[in-house]
C-alpha cells in the first residue's frame, strides 16, 4: 500500500505541493487528476523518487521512500514500473532490447529465458512482429504499448503513468485504458495514473485524487465523482472544461 | 561558476558507484571505445598528417641559414609534434568531434526522460551512461594520440621528401638524434587528462540540459567550448609543471 503524509514541494520559492496527504488503492487503478500545472506530475515524481519532497512521507508498505539510503532506495524501484508521457524509450534500442533490458540488469534468466519473457510481455499488450524495430519506426500508440510491456517485464507491485493517453487518438486512448485496468487487476498491482482525461475518470477511477493549485481538493472514486460535483466548484469546472 | 565547478564535482563523485551488471557495463564501454576511437580515427589522421606536413614546410622555411643542419627540421618537428601538435590539436579536434555527440546523445536522453527511465528503474543514471564513456575516452584517446604522433612525424617525412627539403633519411635521423622517452611521456600524460575533461565535461553539460531541442544544441555548443577552453588551460599547467 502506498500512503502520501503532509507531502510538500516546491521549486526555489514557489510551492507547488502544499500538504498533500492520501492513500491509494492496493490491486486497482488509482487516478491522479487536475488541470495542467497543478502539481500532479510534481507529485508522481516525488512518489516514484525523481524528486525528493522538502518536507513529508512517502511510504510504500510501511517503508518510508524518502528517508531511506540511496542504495534501499534501489530496493524499493525495482517494485516499481513506470509509464512516461513521453514513453522515454531507449532510442538506440530496439524494442525487443528495449524490454529485455529490465531483465538484463536485474534478472538471473538466460538470454532464451529473456526472449521468451519480452514475447510474452508483448502478446500481452497485443503487439507482434515488432521485436526488432526501433521507437522512431512504432506509432505513438504501440510505443505506449512497448512502455507498458517494459514496466511490467519484472514482477512489479506498482505501476505508475504519467499522462498514458497524451497524444493519443480516443480509441487507442481507450485501447491503452482498458490495457492497463486489465493488468492491474490480472497482476494484482497498484497503478496509479496521473490524467486529465476524463473519460479514463470515469472508466476505470477506482480512486481518485482531484489536485488543485498543488492542494488535495476532493477524493473519492467514479461513482461518487458526479455527486460530488455540484457543491465542489472546482471540481465541477474542470470536468465541464475536460468537454465530457 | 563555483555552484558550476561544485555541481561538475559531485556528479563525477556520483559516477563512482559499483556497476549494477558489469557484464552489460563491458559491453557499453566497449560500445564507446569504437565510438570514441574508431569513429574518430579518420578525422585524427588526415588533421595529423597535414599538421606534420605544415609543420615541416614552415621549420623549413624559418631555418634558412647554411650553419644549421637539415636534419634539425626533423627534430623539431617529432619534439614538437610530441609535446604540443599531437595531443593539444588532435584533442581540440576530439573535443569538437566527441564532445558535441556526447552532449547531443546525453542531452537529448535528458529531454525524453530516458535518464529518468533509468533512475526509476534504480539504475545510478550518472555512472551508467557517464562511466563508460570517460574509461572508453581513457583508453582510446591516448591511443589516438600515439597514432597521431606517428601521422604527424610521417606527414612531415612525406612533406620533406615531395617538396625536396631533405631526404627520408635526414628526417628520422633528426627525429631520433632529440629522442627522449620523456617527452613521449609528457604527451601521454596530456592526452590522459585531455581525455578526462573531454568526456567528463561534455557528459556533465549533456546530463544537466533543460528543456527542448535549442537546449540540446546548447548544451553541445557550451561542452565544445568549456572544453577547448580547459584543455589548453590544462596544457599549460601540464607543461610548467613537467618541462
Amino acid at each position: 500500500m502506498i500512503e502520501l503524509n503532509h507531502v510538500n514541494k516546491s521549486f526555489n520559492e514557489k510551492q507547488v505541493l502544499f500538504d498533500i496527504s492520501a492513500s491509494f488503492v492496493p490491486g486497482k487503478p488509482n487516478l491522479i487528476i487536475g488541470a495542467s500545472g497543478c502539481g500532479k506530475s510534481v507529485l508522481l515524481k516525488c512518489m516514484v523518487g525523481l524528486m525528493t519532497p522538502e518536507t513529508g512521507h512517502i511510504v510504500y508498505d510501511g517503508r518510508d521512500f524518502v528517508s531511506l539510503e540511496y542504495e534501499k532506495k534501489k530496493d524499493i524501484r525495482r517494485e516499481l514500473g513506470m509509464l512516461f508521457q513521453g514513453t522515454a524509450l531507449f532510442d538506440s534500442l530496439t524494442v525487443q532490447e528495449n524490454i529485455e533490458f529490465p531483465l538484463k540488469m536485474f534478472s538471473k534468466m538466460t538470454p532464451a529465458e529473456r526472449i521468451d519473457r519480452v514475447n510474452f510481455c508483448l502478446e500481452r499488450v497485443h503487439l507482434k512482429d515488432v521485436n526488432d524495430k526501433y521507437p522512431a519506426e512504432i506509432s505513438g500508440g504501440m510505443k505506449k504499448r512497448v512502455g507498458i510491456a517494459r514496466a511490467i517485464v519484472l514482477d512489479i507491485k506498482y505501476l505508475f503513468c504519467d499522462e498514458p493517453n497524451s497524444g493519443l487518438d480516443p480509441i487507442t486512448s481507450r485501447v491503452i485504458d482498458e490495457l492497463l485496468e486489465d493488468i492491474t487487476s490480472e497482476y494484482q498491482i497498484t497503478t496509479i495514473i496521473n490524467s486529465h482525461d476524463m473519460k479514463t475518470v470515469y472508466d476505470i477511477g477506482e480512486k481518485i485524487i482531484f489536485i488543485f493549485k498543488g492542494k488535495k481538493w476532493w477524493e473519492g472514486n467514479r461513482h461518487e465523482i458526479d455527486a460530488v460535483r455540484k457543491e465542489n466548484k472546482e471540481l465541477d469546472s474542470f470536468i465541464k472544461a475536460s468537454q465530457f | 561558476m563555483f555552484y558550476e565547478l561544485g555541481r561538475y564535482l559531485i556528479f563525477i563523485r556520483s559516477m563512482f558507484f559499483k556497476p549494477e551488471r558489469f557484464q552489460v557495463f563491458l559491453s557499453r564501454t566497449i560500445h564507446e571505445m569504437n565510438n570514441i576511437g574508431v569513429g574518430s580515427l579518420p578525422i585524427v589522421a588526415i588533421i595529423s598528417i597535414f599538421v606534420g606536413a605544415v609543420t615541416t614546410v614552415q621549420t623549413a622555411y624559418q631555418l634558412v641559414s647554411p650553419l644549421i643542419p637539415l636534419s634539425v627540421i626533423g627534430e623539431i618537428v617529432s619534439d614538437s609534434s610530441m609535446l604540443e601538435l599531437a595531443p593539444t590539436i588532435t584533442c581540440l579536434v576530439l573535443a569538437g568531434k566527441v564532445g558535441a555527440n556526447i552532449a547531443s546523445e546525453v542531452g537529448n536522453m535528458r529531454i525524453t526522460e530516458q535518464i529518468d527511465a533509468y533512475e526509476v528503474m534504480g539504475i545510478n543514471s550518472s555512472g551508467f551512461l557517464g562511466l563508460p564513456k570517460i574509461i572508453a575516452g581513457l583508453i582510446m584517446i591516448p591511443s589516438l594520440i600515439i597514432i597521431a604522433n606517428s601521422l604527424l612525424i610521417g606527414g612531415g617525412i612525406i612533406a620533406a621528401k615531395l617538396t625536396g627539403i631533405m631526404s627520408p633519411s635526414e628526417f628520422v635521423q633528426g627525429a631520433r638524434s632529440t629522442f627522449k622517452f620523456f617527452t613521449l611521456s609528457v604527451s601521454l600524460v596530456k592526452s590522459f587528462v585531455f581525455a578526462f575533461i573531454i568526456t567528463s565535461v561534455s557528459t556533465y553539460e549533456g546530463y544537466f540540459t533543460n528543456g527542448g531541442a535549442l537546449e540540446v544544441g546548447e548544451s553541445g555548443t557550451r561542452a565544445v567550448t568549456r572544453s577547448c577552453v580547459l584543455i589548453l588551460f590544462f596544457d599549460f599547467i601540464i607543461a610548467k609543471l613537467m618541462l
